[in-house]
C-alpha cells in the first residue's frame, strides 16, 4: 500500500536526518541518565513501603518505569519544534503538492521518533541494570510497549500542535506548560501515595499516572491485575485519541 | 489545447470579524506549451490563485481543470501532473531543507512521485547537468549559493516531468546575473521539454523577456490579459520625442498633420509625439522633416513599458507596494510619456 511505502520513504529521510546532526538523541537520553545516577540513589534510603507494592521495594524498579516515561514524554512533546523549521523551509508544502500521502508526511516522522524512543530506553535500561535495576525481561518489553503507545500519541499530536502554531515561540511555552505539570502528577520521581488526599485526587487526571503504575506492576512481576488492566485502557485510548487529533491536522485540505 | 481551465475561482479567508476576499472570481485558460505569467503587486491574490491551482488551498467557489484532472474531484492526480516551486521569499521558503545534500533532495523527491530507485537517478543525473548543478551532489543545500538553491527548487519540481510547471516568483531575491541565467533555464523548460510554465513574477522584465501571454491581477481579479505586445498596444501607443534645431512651431505644425500622429506637445526645444505603431511611423515623419528641411537634432522612441500598463489599469504602478494611489485618475493619464517608459 502506498501509505505505507510513503511512510517508510519519509521515516528513511528523517532518520538521515537525524543521525546526520545526532545531538538531540544525545541530549534527550543524557536526562534520565543523569536522573538515574544522582537522584536514584537518594530513593534508595526511602523505606520500601513507600516504594509502593514492589518486589522488596527495590528502588530502581520503582525508578526507571517513571524515567522511560519521561524520556518518552519529552522526547516526543518536543519533536513539533522540528516541524516548525520544515515548514518555514516550505519542506512541508512541498511534500504536500506531491501525490505523496499526506498522512504519511506525519506517519514517518512519529515512526523515526519511535525508533529513537526505543534505542534510548534501551540504553537507559542498561545503564539501570547496571545501578541495581532487577526486573524481569518480560516486563522490560512491556514497558517499551507502553511508552511506545505514549510516544505514538504525544509525537502526532506534538507535530500537529507544531502545524498549528507555526512558531516556536508560542509552541515551547504552550508544551511546557502542559508536560511539567504532568509530570509532576505522574509520580515519576516520588509515589503519589507519599502526597497528601488532595494531591493524590489531583494526580489521578494525569494519564500518566495510570501508565507508570501498571509499568511498576509489572516490573514488580504483576502482569494481570486492574492496575495494569487500567494502564493498557489508558495508553491504548490516549494514543487513539491523539493519533486522531494529529491525522486530521495534517489530512487538512488548507495549510 | 487547455492545461489549465479555471472558471470562477474564488477564495475568501475569514479573520476574526470580517470576510477578506483575497480572489474573487478568476477565470484563467491556459493552452499547452505556453509560458504564462502572472503579474501583480503583493497581496493582489497571485500566491492565493496559485495554491488554489496547485491543490494547496482549496477555492471557496469555482472549478478549475489542471493538467486534465478535475481541481476539486480528483486533487492527487493533479499533484501527479504537476510541478510546484513554492517561492522562497517571506514565511515560508522555497522547499528545500538546509540540512540535506543536493543528490539527496533529487533523490527523495523523485521518490515522492513512486518514482523507482534506477529510474529516479537517472531523472535526477539528468536535471543536475541541465540546471547547472553538476559538482553539487554532496553540498548541503546551506552550503548554496541563492541561485544554486532555487535551481535545485526547480529541479525538484520537474523531478516526475510534469507536463505543467508552477514557478512562484522563481527569481525574487536573486541577484540580476542569477536571474538572468535563471530565465534562460525557465525558456528551456518549454524549448526542451515542452512543459507548460505559469509563473507568477511582480517583475515587469521577467514576464516581458519570458512570457508568451500575461494576467494582470489586482485586488483579486484578472484585470487584463492578452501578450506583453498587445497589452502595450492597449495603452495610447507609442512615444517619439523629436528635438529640432530651430523651427520647433513649423515642426508641430507639420506633424500634426500626418493622420498617424495622435497627439502632439511642445516641451522647451522638445516635440512629443504620441503614435500608433512608432517603429513603423517614424519613417514616414523623418521624411516630413526632411522635406520641409528641417534639422534633427535627436530622435527617440519609446514604447510603453508593462508598468505603463499596469499603471493605466489600476492607477498604480507595480513597483510601490502601497495600497491603491490617492489619485489613480492622474496617475493614470501621463503614462506613456514618463521617462521610465524608455525602452531601447
Amino acid at each position: 500500500m502506498s501509505f505505507f511505502r510513503d511512510t517508510l520513504m519519509i521515516f528513511r529521510r528523517q532518520e538521515r536526518l537525524a543521525l546526520r546532526n545526532p545531538a538531540w538523541v544525545i541530549i534527550g537520553l543524557t536526562q534520565p541518565v543523569l536522573y538515574l545516577a544522582l537522584m536514584g540513589p537518594l530513593l534508595t534510603h526511602l523505606p520500601p513501603v513507600a516504594l509502593g507494592t514492589g518486589s522488596g521495594g527495590n528502588a530502581y524498579d520503582f525508578f526507571v518505569p517513571g524515567l522511560l516515561i519521561q524520556l518518552g514524554l519529552f522526547g516526543s512533546t518536543f519533536v513539533g519544534f522540528t516541524i516548525i523549521a520544515d515548514w518555514r523551509a516550505g519542506v512541508i508544502e512541498r511534500f504536500r503538492v506531491t501525490p505523496v500521502s499526506r498522512l504519511a508526511v506525519m506517519a514517518g516522522r512519529v515512526l523515526r521518533d519511535v525508533v529513537t524512543l526505543v534505542v534510548q530506553a534501551a540504553v537507559l535500561v542498561l545503564v539501570g541494570l547496571a545501578f541495581g535495576l532487577r526486573a524481569p525481561v518480560g516486563a522490560v518489553f512491556v514497558s517499551f510497549g507502553f511508552i511506545v503507545l505514549v510516544a505514538i500519541g504525544l509525537a502526532s499530536v506534538s507535530y500537529a500542535t507544531g502545524l498549528l502554531t507555526k512558531s516556536e515561540d508560542a509552541f515551547a511555552p504552550m508544551v511546557n506548560t502542559i508536560v511539567v505539570p504532568l509530570l509532576l502528577l505522574s509520580g515519576i520521581f516520588l509515589p503519589m501515595t507519599l502526597g497528601p488526599g488532595w494531591l493524590q485526587g489531583i494526580a489521578r487526571v494525569s494519564p500518566f499516572r495510570y501508565i507508570i503504575d501498571a509499568m511498576r506492576e509489572a516490573y514488580a512481576g504483576q502482569y494481570f491485575n486492574t492496575i495494569v488492566m487500567e494502564g493498557i485502557v489508558v495508553a491504548v485510548a490516549m494514543a487513539a485519541a491523539f493519533l486522531w487529533l494529529g491525522s486530521r491536522v495534517f489530512l487538512r485540505e488548507n495549510a | 489545447m487547455a492545461i489549465i481551465e479555471a472558471r470562477g475561482l474564488a477564495r475568501t479567508f475569514r479573520t476574526r470579524k470580517r470576510t477578506v476576499e483575497a480572489v474573487s472570481g478568476v477565470d484563467l485558460t491556459v493552452t499547452e506549451g505556453e509560458i504564462v505569467g502572472f503579474l501583480g503587486p503583493n497581496g493582489a491574490g497571485k500566491t492565493t490563485t496559485l495554491r488554489m491551482l496547485t491543490t494547496l488551498l482549496r477555492p471557496t467557489a469555482g472549478t478549475a481543470t489542471v493538467a486534465g484532472a478535475d481541481l476539486l474531484g480528483d486533487p492527487v492526480k493533479v499533484r501527479r501532473r504537476i510541478g510546484y516551486v513554492p517561492q522562497a521569499i517571506g514565511a515560508t521558503m522555497g522547499g528545500t531543507d538546509p540540512a540535506c545534500m543536493v543528490g539527496e533532495e533529487l533523490a527523495d523527491q523523485a521518490a515522492l512521485y513512486g518514482i523507482g530507485k534506477a529510474d529516479g537517478a537517472r531523472r535526477t543525473e539528468l536535471l543536475i547537468s541541465q540546471l547547472d548543478l553538476a559538482g553539487l551532489e554532496k553540498r548541503l543545500v546551506k552550503t548554496l549559493s541563492g541561485g544554486q538553491r532555487r535551481r535545485l527548487e526547480i529541479a525538484l519540481g520537474l523531478v516526475h516531468r510534469p507536463p505543467l510547471v508552477f514557478l512562484d516568483e522563481p527569481t525574487t531575491g536573486l541577484d540580476p546575473q542569477s536571474r538572468s541565467n535563471l530565465w534562460e533555464h525557465i525558456g528551456k523548460l518549454r524549448s526542451e521539454l515542452g512543459t507548460t510554465v505559469f509563473l507568477t513574477t511582480h517583475y515587469l522584465e521577467e514576464a516581458d523577456t519570458l512570457c508568451d501571454r500575461v494576467f494582470i491581477i489586482d485586488n483579486g481579479v484578472i484585470v487584463a490579459e492578452g501578450t506583453p505586445d498587445e497589452l502595450k498596444r492597449r495603452i495610447s501607443g507609442d512615444v517619439v520625442t523629436l528635438r529640432v534645431n530651430c523651427s520647433a512651431s513649423t515642426a508641430t505644425e507639420l506633424l500634426g498633420r500626418q493622420p498617424v500622429v495622435r497627439e502632439i506637445s511642445v516641451a522647451d526645444d522638445a516635440l512629443k509625439l504620441t503614435v500608433e505603431h512608432g517603429d513603423e511611423a517614424l519613417p514616414a515623419l523623418l521624411r516630413v522633416l526632411d522635406e520641409a528641411r528641417i534639422t534633427l537634432h535627436s530622435i527617440n522612441l519609446s514604447r510603453p513599458t508593462l508598468d505603463d500598463v499596469f499603471l493605466t489599469l489600476t492607477g498604480r504602478s507595480l513597483r510601490d507596494d502601497s495600497p491603491a494611489g490617492a489619485q489613480p485618475a492622474a496617475a493614470a493619464a501621463p503614462a506613456p510619456v514618463t521617462a521610465t517608459a524608455a525602452k531601447e
